[in-house]
């Protein structure tokens, strides 16, 4: 137990959500492309976890896997005809992304190798360390410096105008 | 412990998976998938840049927090635009969105 394990799952995990996430963008049934995005996104919920953000892995699998995937769901039943659900991708696009993402990576990589990042001395990457719920309750309602009550704000307008927007473009004339 | 730069190793993959499945698709459906990984990725970048550099805050999560948030609104959105074009073309193709170029 300790070390050892968190690598092993570390491990299994990225090969879990980096195998699911080819999956999600190359399958031609458009549901299961959503199926697979439900696992990514709950392995992304696993990495929270593993990353002692307790607190996010919850919203993830709230926010994420029970409503988002739910709405594009609902839209694709409501948007596939019977014969419809099958795709085909285009040779020439696909050597076209091919390129892109790997000019695309092949510069990250040049600058993740290039980086050093320093973070030997800090102590809690490996032990338990979890952010307290009081301490996130605080800093989301406060107004001083470092606190996000303004954020927290704006984004309820956001969400609010989001549900308005919804309904009047969605609904029927 | 595992080092950082495995798990950006992990969000740039899938970021670009992402950008890969963006070029490709044809259903806007699927384009939109596509966009949720890259935005999946990105907020992992946040929480793991938090964790393993700046220990003592929690900015990198408010902005993993926030970013979740907006991503919600952000797709209810879209589903409802492509909703409403699916009523108005029957199809959710990008290939046959051009009534507005004729």
């Amino acid at each position: 137990m300790g070390a050892t394990a968190n690598l092993i799952v570390f491990y299994s995990l990225a090969a879990f959500i980096l195998a699911m996430s080819v999956m999600a963008v190359t399958t031609k049934r458009i549901l299961r492309a959503a199926t697979y995005l439900l696992f990514v996104l709950i392995g992304t919920g696993g990495l929270y976890l593993m990353l002692n953000y307790h607190f996010l892995a919850a919203v993830q699998l709230s926010v994420y896997a029970g409503g988002i995937l739910i709405l594009f769901i609902f839209a694709i039943f409501l948007t596939s005809l019977k014969g419809d659900t099958i795709e085909k991708f285009g040779s020439r696009s696909t050597v076209f992304a091919l390129l892109t993402s790997l000019a695309g990576v092949s510069i990250t990589a040049f600058v993740l190798i290039g980086t050093k990042f320093d973070y030997s001395l800090n102590p809690t990457v490996a032990g338990e360390h979890e952010i307290n719920m009081k301490d996130i309750g605080f800093a989301l309602m406060g107004t001083d410096k470092y606190q996000y009550l303004l954020p927290f704000e704006i984004l309820s307008i956001l969400l609010l105008a989001c549900i308005i927007g919804g309904i009047l473009i969605a609904r029927k004339r | 412990m595992i080092p950082m730069e495995h798990y950006l190793v992990v969000s740039t993959l899938m970021f670009f998976i992402g950008v890969y499945g963006f070029i490709t698709r044809r259903n806007i459906l699927a384009i939109l998938i596509s966009l949720e990984l890259m935005l999946n990725a990105v907020e992992i970048n946040f929480a793991v840049f938090n964790r393993y550099l700046f220990p003592g805050s929690m900015e990198g999560m408010f902005f993993t927090l926030f970013g979740i948030a907006i991503t919600a609104a952000e797709t209810a959105i879209s589903i409802a635009i492509i909703i409403n074009v699916y009523r108005n073309i029957q199809c959710i193709n990008v290939r046959s969105m051009n009534k507005l170029k004729n």
